[in-house]
């Protein structure tokens, strides 16, 4: 029973910080039409500026829990200062294009991304132990958790509820949900399509650098982060549906809770594990779990 | 027609100059040109193993170079360069995959005709390059990899490796734990999932079946290389709640495990044991927990020993970049310290000119040296593959608190290392025959 809990928890922790990250690529991907590769790159700036922001905010001699805020100011400049330049100076130049044609060219963003993140932060690894002691330890099932990781879930939960609430009950979401259903006609009724992308990518890119922020204090920040994390939340918004919030949710929770379960029983099918999941799902569902009731919402 | 002529006129005045130039300058550039020692340093200057392992041990190679070609070496290599010749390096990233690595190989030998290679963190890389340093006859010093597999797969003529192999590590650790009385009865592992995570655990769980015959193998955790998040692994390993808990991470995935087990109190349950660790005590400092078992891959860093070659490197290093060196720039010092001795030798031998590199070879071949780390010995693969000397410790703090090594225990190299004609596995399964523990 203990065992079964000790999966469960960690993997609803694994599951949470895919989920930040995937829900990010499933709302660019559900408005703009863009599978957007550098996501992953996104994240991993996003994890840089918050070990910086950290660092500049604890030489200024602020009380530990201010690194939260540091966090979060850092996620928000990331995507201040990329997204309009991404969107507007370059991705727009491809909507309506080949999707294979969008491919490429975000991924040539990535490498660009990975390029720029050396030159400004170099290549050697940056830690930011503050936030994770901020919580002190729980126990569960007789095991320690650090609270911070904890903290995750509830993170997840926020910005999950946060994304749809926005898009369902506000009326910039209904505007946005409008475009997603039809461009053309959304242009017609005076709807200002580019400010619509420009607001769903600005949304994508803070996810991203949000989720790479929270992560920065369990990992140690380096070049190659990136990498893991996209091909990660590309299983989970394939297995959910792409485009889909809620699949994005239940994506990451499979995979989360799979990966727990290999670790604990079937350790050599770690890896695997989050593989063999996404291919039983498109044996079944080729497009993906929530794809066809969520078609035409994020 | 007449339209070409100005274009014609302007080709010609180019090719004349062009040619006075080189005529001029082929003569001046000759005398200009004193006679150096060429070589490839191929190392990881980006990627992940860059912090660890490739920056600091070209920082430490750059570092000794410029002191041996002053001649600010202490003896037996206070020579300027190399017998006089001055080393002249040429760094390349090792970044990019064994492919890659095969191609600027080659454009290292055959177009900078370089005098001798030294490099490779990567044990892919190392046997990649290796059968294509003997196609191309270049003297090729592997410094750093650490996969048994280059001298008990194959044989090279114009490859050595100056440094053990990872066997070394991890049978010194299980002789560390009964030196040191450490009661085991169950063992787990969680080691990064290639083949330097794979031979690490066999090696170390087949010396520990020598060594503790009853104890246990509960746990076998293989994460992805770069995973960077070990949540469960720690949970999991946790709820075994086995004694000893073997890991052979390196680089920001140690760290990364190290700070997300920590404060979960793994390694007040497990005894944590580290076979590659010490690189990790500069960037985590105070957050690096007391009480773990740690190795440096040979008697490096805080484990070397107090001898005034290692002292000089020790502080020389400490001086320039404000920071210890730990495990990569012993490596490549030692790898640096080798090819000199054997240049040297060669020269001897061959009335003082630059040697060959097949002069070069046959003096490397079984050759014995000085390095801050003991004494090297090539005592396997014919000659081609170092043994050294080793030492394992445990995390403790100073008197100003800062974390440093503590209870080190050395190890001679025949102890920890099989025998010349043994391969590695066989040597521990057969119970260590051969070896020498003083």
């Amino acid at each position: 029973m203990d065992v079964l809990l000790s999966i469960l928890i960690d993997g609803v922790i694994y599951a949470s910080w895919l989920f930040i990250v995937a829900l990010g690529l499933t709302l660019v991907f559900g408005v703009l039409r863009m599978l957007n590769i550098a996501h992953g790159s996104l994240y991993a700036i996003g994890a840089y500026a918050a070990a910086s922001m950290v660092a500049l905010f604890n030489g200024l001699g602020l009380p530990a829990p201010f690194s939260l805020l540091a966090m979060l100011i850092a996620a928000l400049a990331v995507a201040v200062a990329l997204a309009p330049l991404l969107e507007r100076g370059l991705l727009r130049l491809f909507y309506g294009r080949d999707e294979v044609l969008i491919l490429l060219v975000t991924y040539a963003v990535f490498l660009m991304l990975e390029d720029i993140s050396k030159l400004i932060w170099g290549v050697n690894p940056y830690f930011v132990f503050e936030p994770r002691q901020l919580f002190g330890n729980l126990e569960f099932a007789g095991l320690y958790y650090v609270g911070y990781d904890l903290l995750l879930i509830v993170l997840a939960v926020v910005c999950g509820l946060a994304t749809w609430f926005g898009l369902n009950r506000t009326r910039i979401g209904k505007i946005v949900l409008a475009v997603i259903h039809n461009r053309e006609l959304s242009a017609a009724m005076g709807v200002n399509v580019a400010r619509v992308y420009m607001l769903a990518f600005f949304v994508g890119v803070f996810l991203a650098a949000l989720a790479g922020a929270f992560t920065s204090p369990l990992i140690s920040v380096q070049p190659g982060i990136s990498v893991s994390v996209i091909i990660l939340s590309f299983a989970v918004v394939i297995i959910g549906g792409l485009g889909s919030i809620p699949g994005a949710a239940i994506g990451a929770l499979i995979v989360g809770i799979a990966r727990a379960a290999a670790v604990y029983q079937l350790p050599e099918a770690e890896i695997f594990i989050i593989y063999l999941v996404m291919a039983v799902v498109l044996i079944f569902r080729p497009e993906g779990l929530f794809q066809r009731v969520q078609a035409r919402k994020v | 027609m007449s339209k070409q002529r100005p274009a014609k006129t302007a080709l010609k005045s180019l090719l004349t100059t062009g040619a006075a130039v080189l005529a001029f300058s082929g003569p001046l550039a000759g005398m200009a040109v004193a006679e150096t020692f060429k070589i490839g340093v191929v190392t990881f200057l980006s990627g992940q193993a860059a912090e660890s392992f490739g920056v600091p041990a070209w920082d430490g190679g750059k570092l000794l170079i410029d002191k041996l070609n002053a001649g600010e070496v202490p003896p037996p290599y206070d020579t300027p360069g190399f017998g006089g010749i001055e080393i002249e390096p040429i760094v390349i990233d090792e970044a990019g995959g064994a492919t890659k690595q095969v191609q600027e190989f080659r454009n290292l030998v055959q177009r900078e005709g370089v005098d001798a290679v030294v490099g490779y963190v990567s044990s892919g890389d190392c046997l990649a390059v290796s059968p294509v340093a003997d196609e191309l006859q270049a003297l090729t010093i592997l410094y750093d990899c650490g996969t048994p597999r280059v001298f008990e797969d194959g044989s090279y003529e114009y490859v050595f490796r100056t440094a053990a192999h990872a066997t070394m590590d991890n049978v010194a650790l299980a002789r560390y734990l009964k030196a040191q009385g450490v009661e085991v009865d169950s063992i787990a592992g969680i080691n990064q999932d290639y083949a330097w995570g794979h031979d690490s655990w066999r090696d170390f769980t087949a010396s520990m079946a020598q060594i503790y015959p009853d104890a246990t193998v509960e746990a076998e955790l293989f994460p992805a290389f770069g995973a960077g998040q070990y949540g469960t692994e720690v949970s999991a390993l946790m709820r075994q709640g086995v004694d000893v808990v073997h890991s052979s991470l390196w680089g920001g995935d140690l760290q990364a495990l190290i700070l997300q087990a920590s404060p979960r109190g793994m390694f007040q349950r497990s005894q944590g044991v580290l076979s590659a660790a010490d690189h990790v005590i500069p960037p985590l400092g105070n957050n690096m927990p007391e009480g773990l078992i740690i190795g440096a891959r040979g008697a490096y860093g805080l484990l070397s020993p107090d001898t005034p070659l290692n002292r000089w490197w020790f502080e020389t290093y400490e001086a320039e970049y404000g920071v210890i060196p730990v495990q990569a720039p012993y490596r490549m010092v030692q790898a640096l310290f080798g090819l000199k001795t054997a240049v040297e030798k060669a020269m001897d031998a061959n009335g003082g000119s630059k040697p060959t590199a097949d002069e070069i070879r046959e003096q490397l071949r079984g050759l014995e040296w000085e390095s801050p780390g003991g004494t090297i010995t090539m005592a396997l693969g014919n000659g081609h593959q170092a043994i050294q000397p080793t030492a394992i410790g445990r995390t403790v703090r100073d008197g100003d608190g800062n974390v440093v090594i503590g209870d080190i225990q050395r190890f001679a190299a025949e102890c920890v290392n099989p025998p010349a004609d043994q391969n590695s596995t066989d040597w521990i399964n057969a119970g260590f025959p051969g070896a020498v523990c003083e």
